[in-house]
């Protein structure tokens, strides 16, 4: 493995922003004091927790007092979800090809999970049909992480208030960050999820925002941190770190996107082009720049990832069980892909460090291996 | 040589890899997935994947998590209930070791440019008259030949067991050398997706009614009554429903279509061959007197084979069927042969 890595997973992690390592460097010794005491060093934590603050409201198109730093992605759907419940009874709905932090959140408690179409947006009046005065809380994601597809979230706001004037709307904007202004998405939310790693800032770092106070019980109780929504000593450089990764990634967001979306058709044409039985899981005009999920038919994506780790791209298929297992998509399915084909999906997922180098290498890798596997004859048969 | 070596989290497959290195083998570490439902002992509990990775991370090699639970369902659970369904007792680890170990994941290495295979069964693989075999491992008390008997010679070109020629006590050794988190490990005893909490009662329940059966002696008497007739083994002297006090009493016979089990004394119990489905050889087939072991960690008995027949030397305790019969050479080292106990109706 001695030819240059070619990282083509950006959607499960994107390497930081030299600029948010450098932003988060002084919270941890100079000004590493808690950001809750009365002393300067205190105040000074204070301050650079409320710049941060301000910064992804900015980008988000919200009030500070509306974002709420917490340890992730997962904790941010969580909160919402149960939260919501907690505090208001009824029960929950999303859509089969959330992520498992929403959906298992939805199924911990019963809660109501709708289906979606060949691209893995949720269908609207199935959700319609869904939603009566029991729903508290309703959570469709802004864009799929497995397969990119992009949700109208402004048209799901309004199906689900119509059907329940007394709903409140929750999206996993996790996966949007990068690709999307999202001051066209929180307008038309009651909260929205995002996750630090996803666009360059470090991990366990996250956002909820909460657009009217009060609209859940919180997940974590103690010293009443973040307007009592969740307690423990904020991650002063996390949120720093996050805050300058968001402001970056909206500022490049118009650029990359063009730039990002040539370099994936660029890859997804190459592979199509040259390699029988392949299909672009979800049509570009549906989905994020960044996303080149395939389908290559009759071939076991485990043993794909191998060949491909060996051949230097880090590549992935669906999400990937504790053990560290491939585990059959459930968003495939959901989406009603045939076994035939969800068996060889492969996610590749592009990024702010992706050139056109890694998807020339990329192409010949993938090209070599599918051949390579599809020319396979077991020994036994040889 | 390119090794992809099976490893469980066990101490044994720690120690295989161990070995693999030593003999300056480039190595990679594989977990199999095998089994997604509930489990206690099992082969692939989140914890002995951790364990298995953390030996890999130790010893410097790549360590990848395979997922087979489809294969595994299909190619030993399904069976393994089908089979007490109606009446027989499959042994499930020979399954997978013939489904999964030694043939799917020896494909997949196959596939990835892996010139062979290694476990950390305890037995060896030697060559006799220009052909291979499996052979009983050093230590004969940890001894796993019996449940690796399957390999074909295709496999067993490209098998490796590097522990089968240590004892469990070197091996427990030389994974403390290593500083392995293993070294100390209780080995696994039961099948990896039967609880010890619900047992085989709660896992067969909740996959195939359970049906009530007569319990009668040879002349058809009625003794009693068992609540399940699923569950019911030739050979079992426990729970057969039979009030105690009386003489000792064992199941002779089940037919589970029927219903009935049929209970008699030891002597009732004592047959002069086993007969059995399909007896696969590994080489050439044997003439003259064999050794034939009938379970796991059972002493062998000279028989002589003909055919599917396998007839004792002197009488022997009935074999149920579905139990896995392995025939070794009379010098009790080489295996010859494996087949499947028939049912007798």
């Amino acid at each position: 493995m001695s030819a240059p890595l070619t990282y083509l997973d950006h959607a499960a992690s994107t390497p930081m922003r030299a600029e948010a390592i450098e932003a988060m460097l002084p919270f941890f010794d100079q000004q590493f004091a808690n950001p809750n005491g009365s002393h300067r060093f205190a105040r000074q934590a204070r301050a650079a927790l409320d710049d941060a603050r301000e910064v992804v409201a900015d980008v988000l198109g919200c009030r500070p007092g509306e974002v709420i730093f917490t340890g992730g992605g997962t904790e941010a759907d969580n909160t919402a979800i149960l939260g919501i419940v907690a505090r208001h009874g009824g029960t929950a709905v999303c859509t089969a090809a959330e992520h498992h932090a929403v959906l298992h959140a939805v199924e911990h408690i019963g809660g109501r999970v709708v289906g979606v179409d060949r691209a893995g947006v949720v269908d609207l009046d199935e959700l319609a049909a869904a939603i009566d005065a029991d729903v508290s809380v309703v959570s469709v994601m802004a864009v799929n992480n497995e397969v990119g597809s992009v949700t109208d979230v402004a048209a799901v706001a309004d199906v689900a208030r119509r059907a329940h004037a007394g709903v409140r709307v929750h999206t996993d904007a996790v996966q949007a960050a990068c690709w999307l202004d999202l001051r066209d998405i929180t307008p038309h939310v009651d909260l929205l999820s995002l996750s630090g790693h996803k666009f360059g800032g470090p991990k366990g770092t996250g956002v909820l925002v909460e657009r009217s106070a009060g609209s859940f019980t919180p997940l974590l109780i103690g010293g009443g941190q973040e307007r009592e929504r969740r307690s423990g000593t904020q991650n002063v450089a996390g949120a720093v770190g996050l805050a300058e990764a968001l402001r970056l990634t909206h500022l490049e967001r118009d650029t990359e996107r063009i730039r990002i979306g040539a370099l994936r058709d660029r890859l997804v044409g190459a592979l199509v082009a040259e390699l029988p039985d392949v299909l672009e899981t979800v049509h570009p005009s549906r989905k994020v720049a960044g996303s080149a999920h395939i389908c290559i038919a009759d071939l076991e994506n485990e043993a794909l990832l191998y060949l491909l780790d060996e051949g230097g791209v880090c590549a992935s298929a669906a999400s990937a069980c504790s053990a560290g297992a491939m585990e059959p998509s459930h968003v495939l399915t959901a989406m009603g892909v045939e076994p035939r084909w969800s068996t060889g999906a492969l996610r590749l997922t592009l990024g702010r460090t992706t050139d056109e180098g890694d998807v020339d290498r990329a192409v010949s890798v993938i090209v070599a291996a599918v051949e390579r596997i599809r020319g396979f004859r077991p020994r036994a048969a040889r | 040589m390119r090794v992809m070596c099976a490893m469980s989290g066990g101490v044994d497959s720690s120690v295989a890899a161990v070995e693999l290195i030593r003999a300056g083998h480039e190595v990679v570490g594989v977990t199999m997935r095998l089994w997604g439902g509930e489990s206690d002992t099992g082969c692939c509990s989140i914890a002995d994947v951790d364990d298995a990775r953390r030996v890999a991370q130790q010893l410097g090699i790549d360590h990848l998590v395979f997922n087979f639970t489809d294969d595994f369902d299909a190619g030993v659970v399904q069976p393994y209930v089908a089979g007490h369904a109606r009446g027989i007792t499959p042994n499930p680890c020979i399954e997978c070791n013939r489904h999964l170990k030694f043939a799917r994941l020896s494909e997949r290495a196959d596939l990835l440019g892996f010139d062979a295979v290694a476990t950390g069964h305890h037995a060896r693989i030697v060559e006799h008259e220009g052909a291979r075999h499996v052979a009983r491992g050093a230590d004969r008390a940890k001894d796993q030949s019996y449940v690796v008997h399957m390999l074909p010679q295709r496999e067993l070109a490209r098998t490796l067991f590097p522990v089968g020629h240590l004892t469990k006590r070197e091996v427990r050794d030389l994974a403390a050398a290593a500083g392995l988190r293993t070294a100390t490990k209780p080995d696994s005893q039961d099948v990896c997706f039967i609880t010890h909490t619900g047992g085989r009662t709660k896992f067969l329940g909740s996959r195939i009614p359970f049906r009530p059966a007569k319990v009668v002696d040879a002349d058809g008497a009625e003794l009693g009554e068992v609540p399940a007739v699923e569950l019911v083994t030739v050979g079992q002297r426990r729970g057969i429903g039979v009030a105690g006090g009386g003489p000792k009493r064992y199941v002779v016979d089940v037919d589970v279509e029927r219903a009935i089990v049929v209970v008699g004394d030891e002597a009732d119990l004592l047959d002069e061959a086993v007969e059995v489905d399909h007896l696969a050889w590994t080489a050439r087939t044997a003439t003259g007197e064999v050794l034939v072991q009938c379970s796991a960690h059972g002493e062998p008995h000279a028989a002589v084979v003909n055919g599917t027949t396998i007839a004792w030397r002197s009488p022997q305790r009935r074999v149920a069927p579905g139990q896995t019969v392995v025939v070794y050479d009379a010098g009790n080292t080489r295996v010859l042969a494996g087949g499947i106990v028939m049912s007798r109706r």
